[in-house]
């Protein structure tokens, strides 16, 4: 004797989405006609805020679509059990249920996306006009992304340099035996003092200071070595510490194996060690980078010109914020390949040492 | 003058005592196996002869040198005395074939092409010429095991120390690997090991040694300890193994 649990419920879960896809619609129609009637000062703004419309209303019409699925299964399962095929009436419960879940997850992303382009058009347009003014974006794009080179440059030196010097750091911390211990103490010290003190202080001291200190050589350097070293002074010990925990995280055993092979310390750090600690370390290392590469911008304070300061010209000059978004915008678009490339690294490594 | 001579091997971890004064002697072409509860202290006796662990009391020699305490080219002692982990730790970011040759390579000076060549060699004995240029994630507990053999043989040791080998293996993949130590046994390796494998221990050992907690207990021939053991204790034990089925 079987008896067949029956189906889970799926006709509360459909009316609910319907019902939320029709006031997504509803919503999306009173927001925007509303929105739009405020916008009189520019007719291109006002067409945007249509398109806008027409594209959130298309969305929510989807999403309605979903539901009313939904609705179709759940009532598809509630014959199929009065037929007593349980069994299919249970595949069409699910299915309901699915679709009700699809039509809360895209209502949530369309309200999301929906909020904040109305958030831009609001109040005649007024937030697009401080951040995003096409034509300001434009002609300062081009000074802009020259002086972006500057920020390349200096993320880029600093970064091989921090590679080096924190590796160099990382080991000193890690030296064995007594003769080790001032190594040790030193690198402790080193890496605690500067992960203390702020980039931007480092950067201060160094650029104004290093001039008046009438030293041989450093004093007479331009402004980008400056903030070359203060970058790689203070980046060096978070990538210490990034080195470190990566070397921490190989096994004891590997220790093992390589001395009782007859390789000394720093023969079992170099050919063994090293080299796995490194895959383990390329994700923090290269949110470190991104970092590295952001605080670029602080050199604005020792007056060099990088991009942010040319647009903090271009926005003073103006007095319109929309080319120091081109200056978000170029940081954005050198990062994401970056994290993509990381990415696929791992994935080919990944699939190298399992023999895909 | 025997070729490893433990005396008075004393050692501790933070206060607890693990080794409370061993003295053992092993002979050219002898195979010596350690057996003993968990916690004994064959795996801690066995590293402390190759210096992974520092000894707070006696000394180890090895070929008539002695090879404990300070100022001793520990990284020499290990290339003379092979070692062979439970866990078979070998190195994943290199193919079969570079985790053996690596050692002769970079520590023996052989070229790079040789070494290479002798690897496949040496895994054709031990029927893994297949697996040369495989990594050791793709490969089975047993394949794996049988390559950490090769690695240790690779830097041709004068002694071998097997510390329970067969230990983290699936049973049907044990056999594979006591093949090659008996193998070894055959063309004369000095060999220590620890093992849980009592029958495989009675065939292949000269002389079998019954620790217990970090003590030498009894030490005879095979047949004597499995047959007639003379202490109390290392019949208990033998009796519990023999219950598990084990012997």
């Amino acid at each position: 004797m079987t008896s067949l649990s029956p189906a889970p419920r799926s006709r509360g879960l459909a009316v609910f989405a319907t019902l939320l896809a029709i006031a997504l619609l509803v919503a999306v129609a009173a927001v925007g006609e509303s929105v739009r009637a405020g916008i009189t000062t520019s007719p291109e703004l006002s067409t945007f805020s249509i398109w806008v419309m027409a594209a959130g209303l298309a969305l929510g019409a989807v999403t309605l679509w979903t539901a009313v699925s939904a609705l179709r299964h759940s009532f598809r399962s509630a014959r199929e059990e009065a037929a007593g095929e349980v069994l299919a009436s249970r595949a069409s419960a699910a299915q309901s249920r699915q679709q009700s879940f699809v039509t809360f997850g895209l209502a949530f992303a369309i309200v999301i996306a929906f909020a904040l382009i109305q958030l831009v058009l609001i109040n005649d347009g007024n937030i697009q006009r401080t951040f995003l003014r096409g034509d300001l974006m434009a002609s300062s794009a081009l000074d802009i992304a020259r002086a972006f080179i500057v920020n390349i440059r200096l993320a880029f030196i600093s970064g091989v340099i921090v590679l080096v010097f924190g590796l160099v750091l990382a080991i000193a911390r890690m030296i064995p035996g007594k003769a080790g211990a001032p190594v040790r103490f030193l690198a402790v010290a080193y890496i605690d003092l500067m992960r203390a003190v702020p980039a931007i202080i480092v950067l201060y001291l160094i650029g104004f200071g290093l001039p008046l200190t009438n030293l041989p050589l450093l004093s007479g350097l331009n402004a980008e070595w400056f903030a070359i070293m203060a970058l790689s002074l203070t980046y060096s010990a978070y990538v210490a510490e990034v080195y470190r925990s990566g070397i921490a995280s190989i096994h004891p055993s590997q220790w093992a194996a390589s001395r009782s092979l007859g390789f000394s310390y720093l023969q079992t750090l170099r050919f063994f060690i090293l080299p796995q600690a490194m895959r383990l370390v390329i994700p923090p290392m290269l949110s470190t980078f991104i970092a590295l590469q952001k605080d670029t911008s602080l050199v604005n304070v020792i007056g060099t010109l990088d991009a942010f300061n040319q647009a903090k010209f271009y926005a003073s000059s103006t007095f319109n914020l929309s080319s120091v978004t081109v200056v978000a915008i170029l940081f954005v678009i050198i990062t994401i390949p970056q994290t993509r490339f990381v990415d696929w690294m791992l994935e080919r490594g990944a699939s190298r040492r399992k023999g895909a | 003058m025997a070729f490893i001579e433990l005396s008075g091997i004393e050692k501790s971890y933070s206060g607890h005592q693990v080794l409370k004064g061993i003295d053992l002697d092993v002979e050219k072409h002898q195979v010596v196996t350690l057996i003993g509860a968990s916690g004994s202290g064959k795996s801690t006796l066995l590293r402390c002869i190759n210096a992974l662990e520092t000894i707070d009391r006696g000394t180890v020699s090895v070929d008539g040198d002695v090879v404990s305490g300070p100022g001793v080219d520990l990284d020499r002692l290990r290339r003379k005395v092979g070692m062979v982990f439970q866990s078979f730790n070998l190195f994943p970011h290199m193919t079969v074939e570079e985790n053996i040759a690596v050692g002769p390579i970079r520590l023996l000076g052989e070229d790079r092409g040789a070494a290479l060549k002798r690897a496949r060699e040496l895994l054709e004995r031990v029927n893994l010429a297949h697996r040369a240029g495989y990594y050791p994630d793709q490969l089975s507990g047993g394949q794996q095991q049988r390559v950490a053999i090769v690695r240790a043989i690779a830097m041709r040791p004068e002694a071998l120390l097997l510390d329970e080998i067969t230990s983290a293996l699936d049973p049907e993949l044990v056999a594979e690997v006591l093949n090659i130590v008996r193998d070894l046994a055959r063309d004369g390796m000095t060999m220590i090991l620890a093992t849980h494998e009592m029958q495989f221990a009675r065939e292949v050992s000269d002389v079998v040694v019954f620790l217990e907690q970090g003590k030498l207990l009894e030490k005879g021939p095979p047949a004597q300890i499995f047959g007639e053991p003379k202490e109390e204790r290392t019949r208990a034990f033998l009796k519990q193994i023999i219950e598990a089925g084990r012997l």
